[in-house]
């Protein structure tokens, strides 16, 4: 192994992703504890100090910072009243005053059994007391007037205060922190000149095919980088296999069409084009109505691709990017025209319409993979190496996982749950 | 500089993106709504970049005598019925009552309406190209969409009435429903999940840049 290898075996990979993942969660912060604790609530004077209205014993209110948030919030919780087993609780009523002994206000109310509640309009800079009152379904009709709080016992004071870190999303943080390890590994083992193995994708094979036919028949290319904007990854994806398109069809002196959707995608689509026909030495035969926008509206773009397709008959046919119902209304008329279709999407959803309707598939990841694949960049290629082995880990996991949940050892599904 | 200027951009953007996930903390709990405004404000600038663009293509289609101009002229004659009577109908153009309103529900909902309903035949001859038992694959997916097909209609049940609670074809249907086909559905997303990782990093980090155009 080369000097310039050492540096990084997977032994120093992992570890280094061990310490990065340490140093982020000291760079991000670990949430200072600014919730204060609280006062338990001494029930017994509550109903000896309201005349016409009974409330019912609350015990062990308890008011903290939300953790994980970003401030505002404060969560109350508090001990089940004896009376809500016996079902006398109708309601639990949550008051905040910013001073022990008030004014308080009502800042809202939860039906018996439940016991917390989040008070979403809390400030930072401001300290809160509160005070929780259960009552029962003639007192919660009758309500409450201030001076009946008076002599509650309160608890506080807190204030709500926003995190530096959101540790709910720990486990994603560090599944962030070792794919890209595992990318950038590879990366560097690619740029070193390391041979990598990358599955034959058929899909992709037949780029060259599909390009080739065109050529013969003498018909033109057309390139559907999907309806969504430049905001869309799997539409960045589309617009860079087009380079490659593009690139093959002025080699071949072959009349490429992209008609697209948003404006966005026209502009881009034009300088990548542009750039494809300069590559392959063809400058002059680059026409820039070969880009042109059609409509932002779904239905307005299938039925204008439709039309063009049965109209002028394209030998062949891409389909990369976002697409969502007009897939197959796409796909099926250019099935019917008798074009070469490779489509290749990462909505789930759509993936059978053009498996069923399109002579290839590039299904999800493949059209992630398809410009690494065309451009053989090693780079690029070391970079779907890295994906490679983030699904080896990921499939270790699934079989530990299912093997711990099948015999009940261990609830390992809950390392993997992610709360927004 | 023409190619560093959107690399620094999408590092920045791209990072800041990744950090508001993990950070709530302010000013990174706002930055998503302030860049997602911001690619708003931009796009909705690029819309007459593609507009004019569409009128263009279609003046010179029309001028040239190109194979099919009239739909150019169906075009061009529609954006500027929709245009005008947008821009006459003042800030209230869109309220109901209105010529803009009348054209928009009884011509374009229509032909909307009209384009998403061919659905239902092409999803019908896809299907039967799809369902051709040819080989091993294509027979248990025949099978499996035979299944599942006749499990979700009240014939279905019917049919396996005499079977006990639990072997019916309703439940049958839900079985290939939740499970086989729940684990193909999640091996294909985490495939395009670890895929979209890669991909942004290579964005992110300039290694992928073909889509930013020449040089």
């Amino acid at each position: 192994m080369s000097k310039g290898n050492r540096k990084y075996t997977p032994g120093r990979c992992a570890l280094s992703a061990v310490l990065l993942t340490a140093l982020g969660l000291i760079l991000a912060g670990v949430p200072v504890a600014t919730a204060q604790e609280s006062s338990p609530v001494d029930t017994s004077v509550v109903t000896d100090s309201l005349k016409t209205v009974s409330l019912l014993p609350v015990t062990d209110v308890e008011v903290r910072d939300n953790p994980n948030d970003e401030g505002g919030t404060v969560r109350i919780s508090w001990r089940p009243s004896t009376d809500d087993s016996l079902g006398r609780v109708a309601l639990y009523f949550i008051y905040r005053a910013v001073a022990a002994d008030g004014p308080f206000e009502k800042i809202g109310e939860v039906t018996a059994g439940t016991f917390s509640l989040l008070d979403g309009n809390a400030s930072d800079d401001s300290s809160y007391y509160y005070c929780v009152v259960a009552l029962d379904t003639k007192s919660a009709k009758a309500g409450l007037t201030p001076d009946m709080l008076v002599g509650l016992p309160t608890a506080g004071p807190v204030s709500s205060s926003a995190q530096w870190f959101n540790f709910q999303r720990i486990n994603t943080f560090v599944a962030c922190i070792l794919l890209t390890t595992f990318i950038l590994l590879m990366i560097q083992q690619a740029k070193s000149g390391k041979k990598l193995f990358i599955r034959k994708i058929a899909g992709l094979e037949a780029v060259d095919e599909a390009v080739g036919r065109a050529t013969e028949m003498g018909r033109k290319i057309f390139y559907v980088p999907g309806t969504q904007d430049m905001d869309n990854v799997q539409t960045i994806a589309g617009v860079t296999i087009l380079g490659r398109v593009a690139e093959m069809a002025a080699q071949y002196e072959t009349w490429l069409q992209v008609p697209v959707s948003r404006s966005l995608v026209l502009v881009t689509a034009r300088e990548v084009v542009k750039e494809a026909y300069s590559k392959a030495g063809r400058p002059d035969a680059y026409h820039e109505d070969q880009v042109h926008y059609l409509t932002d509206d779904q239905f307005g773009y299938a039925a204008a691709i439709d039309g063009m397709v049965v109209r002028e008959k394209p030998a062949t046919i891409f389909y990369m990017g976002a697409f969502y119902a007009e897939s197959l209304i796409l796909a099926e008329t250019g099935n019917a025209s008798g074009a070469i279709q490779i489509a290749g999407t990462a909505m789930p959803s759509q993936l059978p319409f053009f498996v069923a309707s399109c002579d290839y598939t590039l299904i999800g990841e493949e059209l992630f993979a398809a410009s690494a694949y065309l451009s053989r960049e090693p780079k690029l290629l070391g970079s779907l190496k890295g994906q490679d082995m983030g699904k080896a880990l990921i499939l270790v996991a699934i079989i530990i996982g299912t093997l711990l949940e099948t015999f009940g050892i261990w609830d390992f599904s809950r390392l993997f749950s992610v709360i927004d | 500089m023409r190619r560093e200027v959107p690399l620094f951009i999408t590092l920045i953007v791209g990072v800041v993106f990744v950090l508001q996930y993990f950070i709530p903390h302010y000013p990174f709990n706002r930055m998503n709504g302030w860049f997602s405004d911001w690619f708003s404000i931009v796009a909705a600038f690029a819309i007459w970049l593609g507009a004019l663009n569409l009128l263009k293509i279609s003046f010179m289609k029309i001028i040239n005598r190109k194979s099919d101009w009239f739909y150019a002229l169906v075009i061009i004659l529609s954006f500027g019925l929709m245009v005008t009577v947008g821009f006459a109908g003042g800030e209230a153009y869109r309220e109901p009552g209105t010529v803009f309103s009348w054209l928009y529900d009884h011509v374009y909902t229509p032909l909307s309406a009209t384009m998403f309903a061919i659905l239902a035949f092409f999803v019908a001859s896809a299907s039967y190209r799809a369902f051709r038992a040819r080989n091993l694959e294509a027979s248990l997916l025949l099978g499996a969409a035979f299944f599942v097909m006749l499990g979700r209609v009240p014939i279905g049940d019917w049919l396996t009435s005499f079977l006990p609670e639990g072997y019916r074809l309703p439940q049958l249907a839900t079985w290939i429903m939740n499970f086989p086909q729940t684990a193909g559905q999640r091996a294909i997303m985490i495939g395009i999940a670890l895929g979209l990782v890669s991909t942004s990093l290579r964005i992110i980090l300039g290694i992928e840049r073909s889509h930013l155009g020449s040089e």
